[in-house]
């Protein structure tokens, strides 16, 4: 003690704070935003894996990207993709989460094992499960089509229509994160008091419609906030059925951003054009939740 | 009521009813063949411990729980099937269950929305389509904010609860009930998430609150000062069964059980088993009770111990003493009493018609001669 000056107490303090926080920020730099830094960086040069030298060529990968139809084409079926799945994710995941939770009371075992069954997707690899979707929906032996035809329907080529293989891809991901939403949708339905649901039935909202507008959905809403976020950001990311399941195909029909990014940098080893798609899908996915937090998180925490 | 009626109150329709009411779940009997009539325009406070069952009895009230057995009656009328929406009630909950979402204006005008307006009356846009709509909300607005000033609200109509503090929800939590006129209040616990200054304060509110509607209110609490400074009729509740029900007077001087005695009454009343009785006391077999304010030192008095502490309040003096068959006893003195030494012997009197005798057995209240008690010994000194 005697061998150093006593420092100020604001010395010390900010001293302290150096230390509690300096180790995440560090990692955070150096994990996160360095590797952010450098992607984009190499967007606005012509790099390629291997390579010893590069050239500065501006927004030449991002004009490709922009302007080829393959580029839009990747941006437009992500979109679609998302804006599919993100409502039907999310409303499946309420819907059950709701029916378990009624269930609850009067079939408590059923719905523990219900709840377990519509988990398993999200814990079962999707790579495995790809594959099983595969066999589901293979054009002459998957049941899918054996049951359309016994039903009188027309059978489907699901995964190599050129107009229907983004949507059969946009089902698998809605049946992979339905049980996510609802495990986060039961926690938020279990956290409701149900001295509001008391008060909603003296005050004549006790019919299952107004319970849901004024107690129900109202409460869930910080739950709604994170769970569009999750699936959200799940669904840009879109790749592992994509890659097993089309690659892309046909015709570049089921081509997403993910994906697209995977081909040009490592079966092509464009790393400058695969940067590009990165920052592009990094921009999309902060937009996103930027707006998601900005606009709906002042409605949702009621302050 | 073929009995000759001295109180007006029994002659008309009670505003609630229970005519013997069981509640059970599954095996365990939480009401168990309860009767209560609450007159109109009463103020009914339902005490007892918790677990003793009043909640639910209010919630059987309310329509939110459904009796087992027995017959619920809102002005005459049996209402056992009717949803809580049914009945003309209103209930103000312990924790308040306010709306988070909605304003305090919203959360106050919700109700009358509910009853007066259509599913697509209510949409948020309604009002700007059809003229009827526009003149209901403005009936239901004009409402809440004469309600909301009556309650002093007026200021805070476009706040949410999270901005409120615990008295101002407890006010909209009110006012929620009171814009909807109802038959009859519920209030469970309303003011057992206040401090205690505010406490006291929203008694006298509630009770002037009471008087402006007119209108029957049922206030559960365990809190039996509550119970006594504000209600008309206490029924006190023990173990799923109604130990006693009057005027606060009568529980207070006529407790009918061993239970209700120590459940009223400040200062918790001293007890003397039927088989050890001090000195002191009438000599047939019973447990005596006396409430410590109705003990006193006085020279003369019946029963005698030793001082062992003393607590010095201002306006009284309380005083705990062993008596010499090792029981203790609380007394109270006034606060100019000189207290003597702690370890000297004080003698305690008490009037005859202060004493409480039960039975030892089903701790039933029983009359017991208190005249032939052993007459005072005049003139000893303490």
């Amino acid at each position: 003690m005697a061998l150093l000056p006593r420092m100020s107490i604001d010395r010390r303090e900010a001293l302290t704070t150096a230390w509690l926080t300096g180790p995440g920020i560090g990692v955070l730099v150096l994990f996160i935003f360095l590797p952010v830094a450098v992607v984009s960086f190499l967007s606005f040069t012509d790099y390629q894996f291997g390579a010893s030298s590069f050239n500065w060529i501006g927004f030449d990968n991002y004009a490709k990207m922009f302007g080829s139809r393959i580029g839009r084409r990747a941006m437009v079926n992500t979109l679609i993709y998302v804006s599919i799945v993100i409502p039907f994710s999310v409303g499946f995941g309420l819907l059950v989460a709701m029916g378990l939770h009624r269930m609850v009371n009067w079939a408590p075992r059923f719905a523990s094992a219900l709840r377990t069954v519509y988990f398993l997707p999200v814990t079962a690899t999707l790579v495995a499960m790809s594959v099983a979707w595969q066999m589901v929906l293979h054009p002459s032996l998957g049941i899918v089509n054996h049951m359309l035809a016994a039903l009188g329907g027309t059978p489907e080529n699901w995964l190599s229509d050129r107009g229907l293989v983004l949507y059969t891809l946009a089902m698998i991901g809605i049946w992979q994160t339905v049980g996510y939403n609802m495990v986060l949708f039961l926690a938020g339905l279990v956290a409701i008091p149900k001295d509001l649901y008391e008060a909603a039935e003296v005050d004549g909202a006790g019919d299952a419609w107004s319970r849901f507008w004024t107690v129900t959905w109202p409460m869930l809403g910080p739950t709604t906030l994170f769970v569009m976020v999750v699936t959200a950001s799940n669904a840009f990311r879109v790749y592992e059925t994509v890659a097993t399941l089309t690659k892309g195909g046909p015709a570049y029909a089921s081509d997403t951003l993910v994906y697209a990014l995977y081909r040009e940098g490592f079966l092509y080893f464009k790393a400058g054009y695969a940067s590009a798609i990165t920052v592009v899908l990094f921009v999309f996915l902060i937009v996103l939740t930027f707006a998601q937090f900005r606009i709906v998180e002042r409605k949702v925490h009621y302050r | 009521m073929e009995s000759p009626v001295t109180d007006p109150a029994l002659t008309q329709t009670p505003a609630l009813s229970f005519d013997h009411v069981s509640r059970s779940f599954g095996t365990n009997l939480v009401l168990d063949d309860i009767c209560i009539n609450v007159p109109p325009g009463s103020f009914t406070a339902l005490l007892g411990a918790s677990g003793c069952g009043k909640s639910t009895s209010l919630r059987i009230m309310a329509g939110l729980d459904r009796p087992t057995s027995g017959e619920v009656r809102l002005n005459g009328e049996e209402v056992s099937g009717q949803t809580a929406h049914e009945r003309n009630i209103a209930m103000v909950f312990q924790s308040y269950a306010l709306y988070p979402h909605l304003t305090v204006a919203e959360n106050m005008a919700l109700p009358l929305a509910m009853r007066r307006l259509s599913v697509w009356g209510r949409l948020p846009l309604a009002g700007l389509l059809s003229p009827g709509v526009r003149r209901v909300r403005r009936e239901i607005n004009a409402k809440v904010k004469e309600t909301a000033e009556t309650l002093g609200l007026g200021e805070l109509l476009q706040r949410k609860p999270a901005q409120l503090s615990g008295g101002q929800k407890q006010r909209v939590a009110l006012g929620r009930a009171l814009v909807r006129d109802p038959e009859v209040f519920l209030l469970d616990e309303p003011l057992s998430n206040l401090d205690a200054r505010l406490r006291v304060r929203m008694r006298t509110e509630l009770v002037a609150l009471h008087a402006r509607t007119g209108k029957a209110f049922v206030y559960v609490t365990h809190d039996q000062s509550e119970a006594m400074a504000m209600a008309d009729q206490i029924v006190v509740m023990i173990a799923g069964k109604i130990a006693q029900a009057g005027s606060p007077r009568e529980l207070y001087e006529q407790p009918a059980s061993r239970d209700v005695a120590a459940f009223i009454g400040n200062n918790a009343i001293n007890f003397f088993e039927a088989d050890n009785l001090p000195a002191g006391l009438p000599a047939e077999t019973a447990v005596y009770g006396i409430r410590p304010e109705h003990l006193t030192p006085v020279e003369d008095g019946q029963m005698e111990g030793v001082l062992e502490a003393v607590e010095y309040l201002g306006a009284e003096t309380l005083l705990m003493l062993r008596l010499d068959n090792g029981d203790e006893v609380r007394a109270i003195a006034d606060g100019e009493y000189e207290v003597p030494a702690s370890g000297s012997r004080i003698r305690l009197g008490y009037e005859p018609h202060r004493l409480h005798a039960f039975d030892p057995a089903t701790g039933k209240r029983i009359a017991v001669a208190v005249e032939e008690q052993p007459a005072p010994i005049a003139g000893r000194a303490v």
